[in-house]
């Protein structure tokens, strides 16, 4: 069983949700990242999204577009990425990471060569945000040789065809964007995003993420009432925009911020007798 | 496979998921596959359906003006010493370009998906204003991405965009110019897709784009190859074309790309050089990757980011290139060169003495290598031309060129 698998069947056995937080990989410094991972999991984290920056980040707001543009002024490179998750894993045997990023950087790399460096250093997962199941036939395949999670967007405009197909491609999880919109758009409609994963559960059985618009807490809380895991991502780049110069600033936020959406999570989910 | 493609063939480019042998596809986010599969559903409905074919032609006919002309560069011709050079003069179309070719077609398609509100990306504005033209007289809001280095060297376009209604949003990120402009039209689309209809200006972007944008540009040359069959009783020698993201290139090649005896060059920005890094040529010096919802060449780095390009002219501007382009470059079926920014301005200075043709500094780059080509063939030769846009937007970056202040 893959890591990413078992990390969510053990939350489930407890009747808890998977919190995964985003950060940008190599922002504000390259030297920062592995502190951060690190901080996130001490806070309570299951399992990271790493971002891979990349110079034309379409499906990206503001926040994360600048997140990619600090981490390119250091020449961040896929590459580097995949150093940061080798020495993670030095220290780090359980939380699974997953990376999410655009295509082109990979197309560079060559896919074989990539998933097999990427499978080597102790990535758990791959999200491409601009490669849909359709072109992924080849990625797809040597994912799962090298066994490693495919992860793909489900979005509110998704039809029942979509998701039916979305999710048989998907292992691991599958990521409900839960806004039209990019990352850190304005506020989620709770009732409308949980039909819509009731939806999706009536078709598979894949663990559903629920992102994009979650900026707190409650709103973490909220979601993990009814979705397997809650992923949260311009918060946390924020808070590492405020403290750019101030690693040590930057890591505390980012473990307030996560401890407090940890335990409102667990509040809703399991009740304390 | 010979490089010379028979009707039957072609018909298979692209492919039902949008491929031109490896290229094309759609590489986007979940959210917008939804809005591409309705594109291509309705597009592919309307394209066969006689009342809109006829709407579409009507427009071209009473608003754009079209047939545009093919002229004989007869003074130009003599000038160079060789091929008969004609001009396929797309400048004379109602606000001075091919654009308007396509979003006129675009903007039917979202007339008849009953969609209210337009965006666009513009590069040196004429798309940009091709829209907002359109969008004006179908009574559409309308907004237009562009950047903002774009904006301030095409400031004449920016206002003819505002007097139309248009809304203008100055693009900050990345590079500031159409590539950035094109990523934060697709935020709002991803954004605003329910109401929202995205013209895109180029045959570049995700399936079903390419496909269309050509389809409604491919007046150019099939009212070309009319023409030079009444002018000359053959087809050319040769075409020439500049190459951006390639809609008026496309344009006209597309009918004659079974013609065994047309050789086609497609020109793109050599900017300072190609050797000088500094330039937007990803035909003639990239490599294939994925960018805006397409595979296709590009300018990137080793580590696959964009990289930043230079060209004197706003509309070539661009790392990446049609995915048509890139299949046809494989093929060998199109031949693809660049010229620098200096070529394209003496082009566009010879142009405007000897035929008081003002070029747009796009075409330029086509002028510029059609007159070396011509000049290296016999007289008993004849080439086509696109003289896709006019120059009038330029004058400001000609001037300032000159030391001169206007």
């Amino acid at each position: 069983m893959s890591r990413i698998k078992s990390v969510l069947a053990a939350l489930k056995a407890n009747n808890r949700k998977a919190l995964i937080p985003y950060i940008t990989a190599g922002d504000p410094h390259p030297d920062y990242t592995l502190g951060f991972m690190h901080s996130l999991v001490n806070a309570g984290a299951d399992i990271i999204e790493l971002g891979v920056p990349f110079s034309d980040p379409m499906a990206d707001g503001p926040v994360i577009q600048l997140a990619c543009e600090r981490a390119l002024i250091h020449n961040v490179s896929l590459k580097d990425v995949l150093e940061m998750v080798r020495v993670f894993r030095e220290t780090n045997t359980v939380t699974p990471v997953v990376l999410m990023g655009y295509l082109n950087p990979i197309e560079m790399m060559g896919y074989s060569k990539f998933v097999s460096a990427a499978a080597s250093v102790g990535v758990d997962g791959i999200l491409v945000v601009d490669l849909p199941p359709e072109e992924s036939e080849d990625f797809a395949g040597l994912l799962r040789e090298n066994e490693m999670d495919s992860i793909y967007l489900i979005a509110p405009t998704s039809s029942d065809e979509r998701i039916k197909s979305i999710c048989e491609h998907s292992s691991g999880y599958v990521y409900y964007v839960s806004v039209k919109g990019v990352t850190g758009s304005g506020a989620l409609d709770h009732l409308e995003v949980q039909a819509k994963v009731n939806h999706i559960r009536e078709q598979s059985q894949v663990p559903v993420g629920v992102g994009f618009g979650i900026k707190d807490a409650r709103s973490a809380a909220e979601i993990a009432k009814f979705a397997d895991g809650v992923i949260v991502g311009s918060v946390l780049v924020n808070a590492i925009a405020d403290n750019q110069r101030d690693s040590a600033a930057a890591q505390s936020r980012l473990e307030e911020i996560i401890a407090s959406m940890r335990q409102a999570m667990d509040e809703v989910t399991s009740p304390q007798v | 496979m010979s490089n010379i493609f028979t009707p039957e063939q072609l018909k298979n480019f692209p492919d039902a998921k949008g491929h031109f042998g490896a290229y094309g596809g759609q590489f986007v986010s979940e959210t917008l596959m939804g809005s591409l599969e309705a594109l291509e559903e309705q597009y592919n409905r309307l394209k066969n359906d006689p009342d809109f074919q006829r709407e579409f032609d009507q427009d071209l006919a009473d608003y754009v003006g079209r047939p545009s002309p093919l002229y004989f560069a007869e003074r130009l011709s003599k000038e160079v010493g060789g091929a008969k050079i004609y001009l396929k003069r797309e400048d004379l179309n109602h606000t001075g370009a091919h654009k308007v070719n396509n979003t006129i077609g675009q903007a039917l398609l979202a007339k008849y998906s009953g969609k209210t509100r337009i965006i666009a990306e513009t590069g040196a504005g004429q798309h940009g204003v091709a829209t907002a033209t359109v969008a004006a007289r179908l009574g559409l809001k309308c907004k237009v991405f562009m950047g903002s280095e774009d904006v301030k060297r095409q400031s004449l376009n920016v206002y003819r965009m505002k007097l139309l209604g248009a809304e203008v949003c100055a693009v900050e990120s990345g590079t500031k110019t159409l590539k950035d402009a094109m990523n934060e039209a697709m935020r709002d689309w991803v954004t605003n897709v329910d109401d929202t209809f995205y013209i895109i200006g180029t045959v570049a972007g995700p399936h079903p784009y390419p496909m269309l944008v050509r389809d409604f540009q491919a007046i150019i040359g099939r009212e070309a190859r009319r023409q030079i069959l009444e002018k000359e009783g053959r087809l050319p020698d040769a075409l020439v074309a500049c190459v951006g993201g390639g809609s008026n290139a496309i344009g006209l090649f597309y009918s004659f790309l079974c013609d065994e005896k047309v050789a086609i060059y497609g020109v793109e920005a050599g900017g300072h050089g190609v050797d000088t890094g500094e330039h937007a040529a990803p035909l003639c010096a990239g490599r294939p990757g994925v960018l805006h919802g397409n595979r296709t060449y590009l300018m990137s780095d080793e580590n696959g980011q964009i990289s930043a390009t230079h060209s004197v002219s706003a509309g070539l501007d661009y790392p990446g290139v049609g995915p048509e382009h890139s299949w046809l470059k494989d093929t060998g079926r199109a031949n693809y060169v660049s010229v620098t920014d200096d070529e394209a301005l003496d082009a566009f200075r010879k142009l405007t003495r000897v035929e008081g043709i003002m070029p747009a500094l796009e075409s330029s780059h086509a002028i510029a290598y059609g007159m070396k080509l011509a000049a290296s063939m016999d007289k008993d030769k004849v080439i086509i031309i696109n003289l896709s846009g006019r120059g009038d937007k330029d004058i400001h970056t000609i001037a300032g060129i000159d030391g001169i202040s206007i």
